[in-house]
């Protein structure tokens, strides 16, 4: 490692440096980016964690309706509390590879139909009680159970059967799944004595924080977990999220020094935030991204050409750097970008009025289109609307936006009006994106896509446990979405956190915001 | 009854029942025909129709819109206010701790603003068209001009973040210790004393010149009184129904109308208790608001109709 790269990357570690400004220095001494971001985490950690302190996060994401039962997470903050309170077997590391957690190991039968987890020992819940095999079956037992309305119900879909079998726990699958270990990642899985079916929001976890406060909607907090079982993380003493929905008083809760991590800060204010003294952007590519669903099966969206047209009339560069101020990337009219495993890069689509204009006309279609757009879509969506609606009116397409209102839209409109603006969280996995919003009987199939031969791809890419054969399948799959499919994606937003100087073990993780979920854990307090 | 004062007050206080309940009719039917499903917005965007369709039949969603509003006042008349469907939790529990908030933030800003008010007030009719008078006027009036919400970010910007004497963010919890608590409020009880300070500045003043135009007070100059004893012993007592009907009104506001301060300095009361539920649908915690709003308010109005009722002589002494 040269000396200046070394400098540069401890300069980072102590804070001096902003990651992205690192990794403009590193690219300007001709250092390929992933190389420097490795660099940048080993410096990271060579720094050394240091223990004690209180961490506290600033989150926007909260409500007093939240509840500690892992079934009924769906939003940020009760999902992100349980990232420290709670463990699944599996979770995905940074580089989006399943890591053992609660299993120590597991293994496929050749048909990728019947999965053997070995369950670690020793590992105590909160209330003293060993994890045993019984515990995890019994927890996905009531995450399978209609009645428990668990987040988690379609996933469990797919599985026959769970059985303990010594230290051992059998999953049998209705369908052979080669992802069944990125599934079982989700956040909803999280392992409880007996499965939480005595008390579902007990919040006894075995993670490296045991719940002191729980004042949904306000205020959470965490002590370290005497007998917690690694020791790569859950360095700080104590662990405090408050709940800040205002993205100014988050802003400023940081500045003030009244918490060390806020999430969510908002595109357009990066810039001047990076000039405050002793604050950190954290930003990381991730799978999350904004769409423009149009129904396949709906006039006029059901021509192949108008939807062409559509995606023809987008500039996504401009969306880009308008909305994101550039903190994403463009996307290129499917749910997957290179973020995910098994990715095959395709053609760009390009912003192209005269193509758009070419396929508008082929269409036959007349008079203007309906797009309906709303606050809550994803933020700067109404923008965004109108953004293209100027782009679409230089290929002489002309788009209506209709502003809905925030309350009710998910309910109103998305998934149910023919052309509207929305977002995904994305997914570990593609056959999870695509399962989940793609497959013709998924009840998220927003873009209300039919396709019998993507599906049997899907089924065939689901049970093949051969890696390049796979990658053929989903790169196959990738084109008929991009060339034929409901979804119009510009771009893909990235996670932007901001940290105080003194947090320290910070590394970029996609998989979620706030360090994939993990950053109370796995960040400590500089001195 | 012979006292009519008696009789007015218990007039007072039944039309004020009868007003709750017409409310509570009101606040039920409102909640009925907001946008959205509470299935659905429970479940959020992830919702499946299976999971929604268990949902709705364990909250009884089903059932007709009457029987749902008298189970529900049944309960309200019996101090069961039901369980919030999104986390399963007691209301009047949940609400307990958002309402003692609520009213801790009001009284501390109360407590300061109200006694200001008068005392300025009462300053600007003695010192009135001075330049006292009109600095007073002009500040009361810039401070109640300016949105709240900037009030709120001008503090938060120079208090917390440029000076740090103050937290910027006022999450306060049980066991707090008191000298803390009241620094965690102190930013917001400014903002809302600055809010409500000009109204009823305004008001005492006015209520106390209009009174001066009296004969009385031209005899009590001509008898050698001070200006200042003049206000106090004369026109003061004479004024006290308008000032307390506005001091009612501001109070309320305090207790039911800061939902934006709560948000902007994070403050765990009622208002935001209240937005977070309506997000949720959650009909039952909604509706279990609104009633305590409305009977704040109500309440409120009623003592500052028995207090003007009281102040009057002419009621108190009948002939």
């Amino acid at each position: 490692m040269s000396n200046e790269l070394e400098f540069l990357s401890r300069s980072v570690a102590a804070g001096k440096l902003s990651r992205r400004d690192f990794l403009g220095r590193a690219a300007a001494l001709g250092v390929a980016a992933t190389f420097a971001n490795s660099l940048l985490a080993s410096a990271a950690k060579a720094e050394g964690p240091v223990k004690g302190g209180i961490l506290r996060a600033g989150m926007q994401g909260g409500a007093a309706t939240d509840s500690l039962d892992p079934a009924s997470w769906s939003s940020q903050v009760p999902y992100f509390f349980g990232r420290q309170w709670a463990e699944q077997l599996v979770q995905i590391s940074a580089d989006g590879e399943p890591k053992p957690a609660l299993a120590e190991e597991w293994g496929a039968s050749d048909d990728a139909k019947t999965w053997t987890f070995k369950i670690r020992k020793g590992v105590q819940f909160h209330n003293g009680q060993e994890m045993t095999p019984a515990d995890v079956v019994a927890t996905m037992e009531r995450h399978s159970d209609e009645k428990a309305k668990s987040g988690a119900l379609g996933l469990m879909g797919g599985i026959a059967s769970v059985k303990a079998d010594g230290q051992n726990v059998v999953f049998t699958l209705k369908d052979a799944n080669a992802d069944l270990p990125f599934l079982l990642d989700d956040y909803h899985l999280m392992i409880q004595p007996n499965g939480g079916k005595d008390k579902p929001d007990a919040g006894i976890g075995t993670g490296p924080y045991k719940i002191t406060v729980n004042e949904a909607g306000v205020r959470l907090g965490g002590e370290k977990f005497a007998n917690y079982w690694r020791d790569d993380r859950g360095f700080a003493d104590q662990i405090e999220i408050i709940v800040i929905n205002d993205a100014t008083a988050r802003t400023s809760a940081l500045q003030g020094g009244q918490v060390d991590i806020i999430n969510r800060v908002e595109p357009k204010i990066v810039e001047l935030i990076k000039r405050v003294p002793g604050v950190v952007i954290q930003n990381v590519a991730g799978r999350g991204h904004y769409v423009f669903i149009a129904h396949c099966n709906t006039a006029p969206f059901d021509n192949n050409d108008l939807r062409l047209a559509l995606k023809y009339a987008l500039d996504r560069d401009e969306m880009l750097q308008k909305i994101l101020m550039g903190y994403g990337s463009v996307g290129n009219d499917t749910p997957i970008n290179k973020a995910y495993p098994l990715f095959t890069e395709m053609e760009q689509r390009k912003y192209d009025p005269d193509k758009a204009a070419f396929h508008y006309k082929k269409s036959g279609h007349s008079g203007s289109v309906l797009l309906r757009t709303s606050d809550v879509a994803f933020p700067g969506a109404v923008d965004a609307a109108q953004l293209y609606q100027q782009s679409a009116a230089k290929a002489g397409i002309t788009l209506e936006v209709k502003r809905e209102p925030g309350d009710g839209y998910w309910s109103e409109v998305w998934n149910k009006q023919p052309f509207s603006a929305s977002y995904w969280g994305g997914r570990p996995t593609q056959d999870q994106m695509y399962s989940t919003a793609y497959y013709s009987k998924a009840d998220w199939n927003d873009t209300r896509f039919f396709r019998d031969d993507f599906d049997k791809m899907l089924f065939a890419a689901r049970s093949e446990l051969d890696k390049d054969k796979r990658k053929k399948i989903y790169a196959d799959m990738g084109q008929i979405v991009r060339d034929e499919g409901g979804v119009i994606t510009p771009m893909f937003n990235d996670f932007i956190d901001a940290t105080s100087a003194k947090v320290g073990g910070w590394v970029p993780d996609g998989n979620q915001e706030m360090m994939g979920g993990y950053a109370l854990s796995k960040c400590w307090l500089n001195a | 009854m012979a006292n009519p004062i008696l009789k007015l007050i218990a007039q007072r206080i039944a039309l004020g029942l009868l007003l709750l309940l017409a409310v509570s009719v009101l606040i039920f039917a409102g909640t009925q025909i907001l946008p959205g499903d509470v299935a659905q917005s429970i479940l959020g965007q992830s919702a499946t129709p299976q999971a929604l369709a268990n949902l709705r039949q364990e909250l009884g969603l089903n059932d007709p819109a009457y029987i749902r509003y008298f189970r529900w006042l049944g309960g309200v008349l019996t101090g069961d206010l039901g369980t919030a469907l999104s986390s399963r939790q007691d209301i009047a529990h949940a609400i307990g701790g958002r309402l003692w908030n609520t009213l801790f933030l009001a009284f501390w800003a109360a407590i300061v603003s109200i006694p200001l008010a008068i005392i300025l007030g009462l300053l600007a009719v003695r010192y009135r068209n001075g330049w006292i008078d009109k600095t007073i006027s002009g500040l009361a009036l810039a401070s109640t001009s300016l949105p709240e919400f900037f009030v709120g970010y001008l503090l938060v910007y120079f208090f917390a973040v440029k000076w740090q004497i103050f937290p910027g963010i006022s999450t306060v919890y049980d066991g707090m210790p008191f000298l803390e608590r009241m620094k965690a409020i102190a930013l917001p009880a400014t903002a809302l004393t600055l809010v409500v300070l000009a109204h009823m500045m305004r008001m005492t003043r006015a209520a106390i010149l209009n009174v001066m135009q009296s004969a009385y007070i031209e005899t009590a100059e001509l008898k050698g009184l001070s200006p200042f004893e003049i206000i106090r012993k004369h026109a003061f007592p004479n004024a006290i129904a308008p000032i307390i009907n506005v001091v009612m009104l501001n109070l309320a506001f305090l207790i039911v109308g800061v939902v934006v301060i709560e948000v902007i300095f994070v403050y765990p009361g009622m208002g935001q208790y209240l937005v977070d539920h309506v997000a949720k649908r959650d009909v039952p915690v909604v509706q279990a608001v609104g009633l305590i709003f409305a009977a704040v308010y109500i309440g409120l109005n009623i003592i500052a109709d028995i207090a003007a009722i009281i102040a009057n002589p002419r009621l108190r002494h009948p002939k």
